[in-house]
C-alpha cells in the first residue's frame, strides 16, 4: 500500500464529497420519488427540476438558531447529532466502491461496521435522552430496542457469508464473487449445492431497513404518535445531522447489502467490472428503500420486535445452519 | 303491542299517582295535549307527542329524583341516551334539563324526559352510574348551566377553561 | 384489554398528548398516564376550539344561525346545514320542494363522500403512510370543485336555506357528478382497496385493535360507522327516514367485527354506497322550484322540536326550543363525535400508545364538531 501523503487526503476528501453530496441530493432523490409515487411533480421550484433544493434546504437549517431547551444537558444534546453523522461517514472508509478504489481494505472490515452502525444507535439514545422529553425519550427506547433486535439476525445472516468467502475482509467478499451474477452471494452455488442465500439477502434487507429507522420500521420518529421522536427539541443543523446521518446510513447500508450479497462492482453479465456497477446497485437499493417508505404504513413496535425475534432469528440461525452444512458437511 | 306502548306502559308505571290521567295509547293530536308540552305547566307523568311535529314519540316530565328511575328502566328497555340539553327559562325562575333517548333498532321511538328544577340551587341526581355516556353529557350541562349533578364522578369544566367562573347559556348571563 | 405486566403506580407517567400533536388532528389533547409503551388512563380534555355556537343561535334569528352550522363540522358541513334545516322546517311548518329535497341529498351525499375520504387519508396518515392522503385529497378535490360551483364555497358551506337550497344545480353539475361517480369508482379497487386495504401490514395495524362492544356502544350513545363497526344496524337515513332517502335504494353497511378494521370497512363501503344513492337521486331528479315561498322572519310556535340527520361521523340531532319569538330560545346540538369520544377512556386503557392512536383515528374525530 502506499504511503503517500495525497492517498488519505485524497480519500479524505473523496469520501466527505461522496457523503455529502449523498446526504444531501438523497433527500432530493426521496422527495422527488415520494413525488411521482403519489402522482405529483416533487420539488421543481428552486432550479431545474428543483435541483437547488438541498442547497437552499441547508442554507435555511444553516440559519435558524439551535434551540437548547432549559435544564438539559446542553453538551450531550449539541454532541448527539455530530455522532449521528460519524460513524456514517468512518464506514465508508472501509466500502470497496470497486477494485481499486477503496480507502483502507481492513481484515475486519465487516466487524468495523457493525460497530460503527451501534454507535450511530447512541447518537439517538444520548440525542432522545438529553432532549429531556417524554416523546423523545420513548423514541429513544424504541430505537435501542430495535437496533438491539435486528443487530442479531443481520450479524447471523452476515456470518454466513462470512463462512462462504472464509474472509471478514469486504474487499475479499467482493472478489469472491466475481464474474457474473451466477458467482454473487445471493445465488450461490458451493460444492454443488445452491444456498439459499436469497433467504439471508431478504433477511439482510429487512434488517437493514429496521437499522436505518426507515419506514414501515421508522418506529423512533413515528410522527402521528411520537411527534418526531428524538428530533422533537432538535431544530436548525442539529435536527439537519440527524436527517443527513440517516440518509448516510442508508447508504452505507446499501453499499453493505451490495458488497455483501450483489457482488460488490462485479457486473451481472461477467463484463467489465467496475465502479459504476456499484454505484447502480446502491442507487437501486436506495430506490427500493424509497419506494418501501412511500408505498407502506408504519407497523407497531412490538410486532417489529415480535419481527426479529420469532420470525428472522430463527430463520437466520436456520440459514446459518443450513449453510454451514452444505458448505462443509455435504 | 308496538314499542311505543310497550315504553309508555313501562314509563307509567314510574308515576302511581299519574292514575288520574287518562291512558291514552294513541298520541294526542288536540290542543290540549299540545299546550301540555309547550307550556310545561302539566302533571308530571307520560305522554304522547305527534312524531311528525315534534320528533320526538313520548314526552315524560318527571320529578328531579326520578330521572334515574327513568334513565334505568329506559336502559333495561334498549334505549340509548342522545344527549342533554338544559334549558333557562328565567321568566319562571326555573331551568329545565331535558334527556333526549333513542333506539338502536327498526322500532322508531324517541323519547324526551323533562325535569325543572330551581334556578338559585340548581342540583339533580347524576344519571351516570346507570348510563356512563351521560357523564360528559352532565358535565357539558354543568358547564353552561351550573346545575350540580349530585353524585356525578368527576362534575369539572369540559369545554369551557377549568377556571371559568361563569354558566355562559344562562340568559341573564353577560359577557 | 389488561396489562401485560402487574402496574407499578411508582413508575407510571404522565404524556401529554395534544392540544398540539400530529396525530389529534386538531386541538384535542389526551391526558394519558403511561406505563412504559401502555396506557393505563386515558382522558380526553375537550374545549380547545369551543366558540359557545349555541349561546350564538340565541342571539340572531333563525337564518342568521345557518351559516354557523358549517363551522362545526367543516368535513360534512352540508350535513349540519341540512340538520338544522329540517328542525327549523319542522318547527315552522315549511314544506320543501321535492327538487330541492334531491339536490339536497346529492349534495350531502357528495359532502359526505369528501369527508369519508379525507378520513381514511388522515386515518392512513396517522398509521404512518403518506401516500394515500394525496391519492384521496385527489379525488376529494374533484367533489369540492363540483360543489364550489353550485354552493360558492369549498369547506363551510351555507347552501341550505329554511324551504329549499339557495341555488339550482345546471347540467354541468350533474354531467360532472356522473364523470366523478365514474372515475371514482374505477379508482377505487385499485388505488384504495388493492394498495391500502388488502396490505398486510395495516390489517396487522387494525384488526382487532379498539374493540367496542355493541353494549358499550349503547352506554356511551355511540353512533354511526363506529355503531356500525360493532355491529348495530343504526343509520338514521334508514331508522328514522327523512328528507327523500325512503324513496333511495341503498344499504347500511353493518360489520360484526367490533374492531377498527370493522370501522374501516363501514367507511369505505358507505363511499360505494352514497355513490348508489347519487346515482338513482340524479337519475330521479325532478324539475320545479328549489325554494319555498318561506317568511323573511321566522316565527316558529311554542314547542319542543328533535331532528336528526345521519352525518359522516354518525347521528347529529338537533334539539330546538322556541318561544314563539324570532330567535332560537335554545338549540341544543347532539353531535355525533362527543358521545363516539366519550368511549376512548374506556377502550383505550391497556392499549399500547401505537394501538391508541389508531383507534383513535377509526373514530374520524372532528374536533370543532366536539368541542361546538
Amino acid at each position: 500500500m502506499e504511503t503517500s501523503i495525497w492517498r488519505p487526503i485524497l480519500y479524505l476528501v473523496g469520501i466527505m464529497a461522496f457523503a455529502g453530496l449523498n446526504a444531501a441530493y438523497l433527500g432530493w432523490c426521496e422527495r422527488k420519488g415520494a413525488g411521482r409515487i403519489q402522482r405529483r411533480p416533487g420539488p421543481k421550484e428552486v432550479g431545474f427540476a428543483g435541483l437547488l433544493q438541498p442547497l437552499a434546504d441547508g442554507i435555511k437549517l444553516m440559519t435558524k438558531q439551535l434551540m437548547v431547551p432549559q435544564g438539559v444537558d446542553g453538551i450531550i444534546f449539541r454532541v448527539a447529532p455530530v455522532i449521528a453523522m460519524i460513524p456514517a461517514i468512518t464506514s465508508m472508509v472501509v466500502i470497496p466502491f470497486s477494485g481499486n478504489i477503496q480507502a483502507r481494505a481492513m481484515e475486519l472490515s465487516v466487524l468495523l461496521i457493525f460497530a460503527l452502525a451501534s454507535l450511530g444507535m447512541m447518537a439517538v439514545l444520548l440525542g432522545g435522552w438529553a432532549s429531556g422529553n417524554k416523546y423523545a425519550i420513548i423514541s429513544s427506547a424504541r430505537a435501542v430496542s430495535q437496533n438491539l433486535a435486528y443487530e442479531i439476525p443481520m450479524l447471523l445472516t452476515v456470518i454466513s457469508i462470512v463462512m462462504i468467502s472464509g474472509s471478514m475482509n469486504l474487499r475479499d467478499i467482493a472478489i469472491d464473487q466475481q464474474g457474473g451474477f451466477w458467482h454473487w452471494n445471493i445465488f450461490r452455488f458451493e460444492n454443488g449445492h445452491f444456498l439459499y442465500m436469497w433467504i439471508g439477502f431478504i433477511i439482510f434487507f429487512i434488517c437493514s431497513l429496521a437499522e436505518t429507522n426507515r419506514a414501515p420500521f421508522d418506529m423512533a420518529e413515528a410522527e402521528s404518535e411520537l411527534v418526531a421522536g428524538y428530533m422533537t427539541e432538535y431544530g436548525s443543523m442539529g435536527f439537519g445531522l440527524f436527517m443527513m446521518g440517516e440518509y448516510l446510513n442508508i447508504v452505507v447500508g446499501a453499499c453493505l447489502t451490495a458488497t455483501l450479497f450483489l457482488g460488490g462492482w462485479d457486473c451481472p453479465f461477467g463484463l467489465t467490472p467496475g465502479v459504476w456497477w456499484f454505484l447502480l446497485k446502491i442507487y437501486v437499493l436506495i430506490f427500493t428503500v424509497i419506494w418501501v417508505r412511500w408505498t407502506y404504513p408504519r407497523t407497531q413496535i412490538y410486532r417489529l420486535l415480535n419481527l426479529s425475534w420469532k420470525i428472522l432469528i430463527p430463520f437466520s440461525l436456520v440459514n446459518v445452519l443450513v449453510t454451514a452444512a452444505l458448505i462443509k458437511v455435504f | 303491542m308496538n314499542r311505543i306502548e310497550k315504553t309508555q306502559v313501562a314509563l307509567a308505571a314510574l308515576f302511581p299517582e299519574g292514575e288520574n290521567e287518562p291512558e291514552t295509547v294513541t298520541p294526542v293530536e288536540g290542543d290540549e295535549a299540545e299546550e301540555a308540552v309547550q307550556t310545561g305547566q302539566r302533571q308530571p307523568g307520560v305522554q304522547p307527542t305527534p312524531y311528525e311535529k315534534h320528533g320526538s314519540h313520548l314526552d315524560v316530565l318527571c320529578e328531579n329524583e326520578q330521572v334515574v328511575d327513568i334513565a334505568g328502566v329506559l336502559d333495561k328497555e334498549g334505549f340509548f341516551l342522545e344527549t342533554i340539553s338544559g334549558v333557562d327559562w328565567l321568566k319562571q325562575e326555573q331551568l329545565e334539563v331535558v334527556y333526549d333517548y333513542t333506539r338502536y333498532d327498526h322500532e322508531l321511538c324517541r323519547v324526551t324526559v323533562r325535569t325543572f328544577i330551581s334556578r338559585t340551587d340548581p342540583e339533580l341526581p347524576t344519571i351516570s352510574s346507570v348510563i356512563p355516556g351521560a357523564n360528559w353529557h352532565e358535565r357539558e350541562t354543568f358547564d353552561f348551566y351550573g346545575v350540580n349533578f349530585s353524585g356525578h364522578p368527576d362534575l369539572t369544566r369540559i369545554l369551557l377553561p377549568e377556571d371559568a367562573d361563569f354558566h355562559p347559556l344562562l340568559k341573564d348571563y353577560m359577557p | 384489554m389488561t396489562l401485560p405486566v402487574e402496574l407499578r403506580h411508582d413508575e407510571t407517567f404522565v404524556l401529554n398528548l395534544g392540544p398540539q400533536h400530529p396525530a389529534t388532528h386538531g386541538v384535542l389533547r389526551v391526558k394519558l398516564t403511561m406505563d412504559g409503551e401502555y396506557i393505563v388512563k386515558a382522558e380526553p380534555v375537550l374545549g380547545y376550539v369551543h366558540r359557545m355556537h349555541e349561546k350564538l343561535a340565541e342571539a340572531g334569528n333563525f337564518a342568521q344561525f345557518m351559516p354557523n352550522t358549517a363551522r362545526m363540522d367543516y368535513l360534512h358541513a352540508l350535513a349540519f346545514n341540512q340538520g338544522y334545516a329540517l328542525v327549523v322546517e319542522k318547527a315552522a311548518g315549511i314544506e320543501v320542494p321535492e327538487r330541492a329535497e334531491y339536490i339536497r341529498v346529492i349534495t350531502v351525499e357528495l359532502n359526505r363522500i369528501a369527508s369519508h375520504l379525507l378520513w381514511w387519508a388522515a386515518f392512513l396518515l396517522d398509521l404512518g403512510g403518506f401516500t394515500p392522503l394525496l391519492y384521496a385529497f385527489d379525488d376529494r378535490e374533484q367533489i369540492l370543485d363540483l360543489l364550489e360551483r353550485i354552493t360558492g364555497s369549498r369547506l363551510t358551506y351555507c347552501y341550505m336555506r329554511f324551504g329549499g337550497v339557495y341555488n339550482d344545480i345546471d347540467d354541468e353539475f350533474i354531467t360532472g357528478t356522473r364523470d366523478f361517480i365514474k372515475r371514482l369508482r374505477s379508482r377505487m379497487p385499485s388505488l384504495y382497496h388493492d394498495l391500502v386495504t388488502h396490505n398486510i401490514i395495516l390489517i396487522k395495524r387494525i384488526k382487532d385493535i379498539g374493540f367496542i362492544t355493541a353494549e358499550q356502544c349503547r352506554k356511551y350513545g355511540a353512533t354511526g360507522p363506529v355503531a356500525r363497526g360493532s355491529g348495530i344496524d343504526y343509520d338514521v337515513r334508514k331508522n328514522e327516514p327523512f328528507s327523500i332517502y325512503p324513496e333511495l335504494d341503498f344499504d347500511i353497511p353493518v360489520y360484526n367485527e367490533c374492531d377498527s378494521m370493522a370501522r374501516y370497512m363501514v367507511r369505505m363501503d358507505e363511499i360505494e354506497q352514497s355513490l348508489r344513492i347519487i346515482e338513482q337521486a340524479l337519475d330521479k331528479l325532478p324539475d320545479g322550484p328549489v325554494q319555498a315561498k318561506v317568511p323573511k322572519l321566522l316565527k316558529p310556535e311554542e314547542g319542543y322540536y328533535y331532528s336528526a340527520v345521519e352525518t359522516a361521523r354518525g347521528s347529529l340531532g338537533h334539539r330546538l326550543i322556541c318561544d314563539g319569538g324570532k330567535t332560537p330560545y335554545r338549540l341544543k346540538l347532539r353531535s355525533p363525535t362527543f358521545s363516539n369520544l366519550s368511549l376512548f377512556g374506556e377502550v383505550a386503557e391497556g392499549m399500547l400508545l401505537a394501538d391508541a392512536l389508531a383507534f383513535m383515528g377509526s373514530l374520524d374525530l372532528v374536533i370543532p364538531e366536539i368541542d361546538r
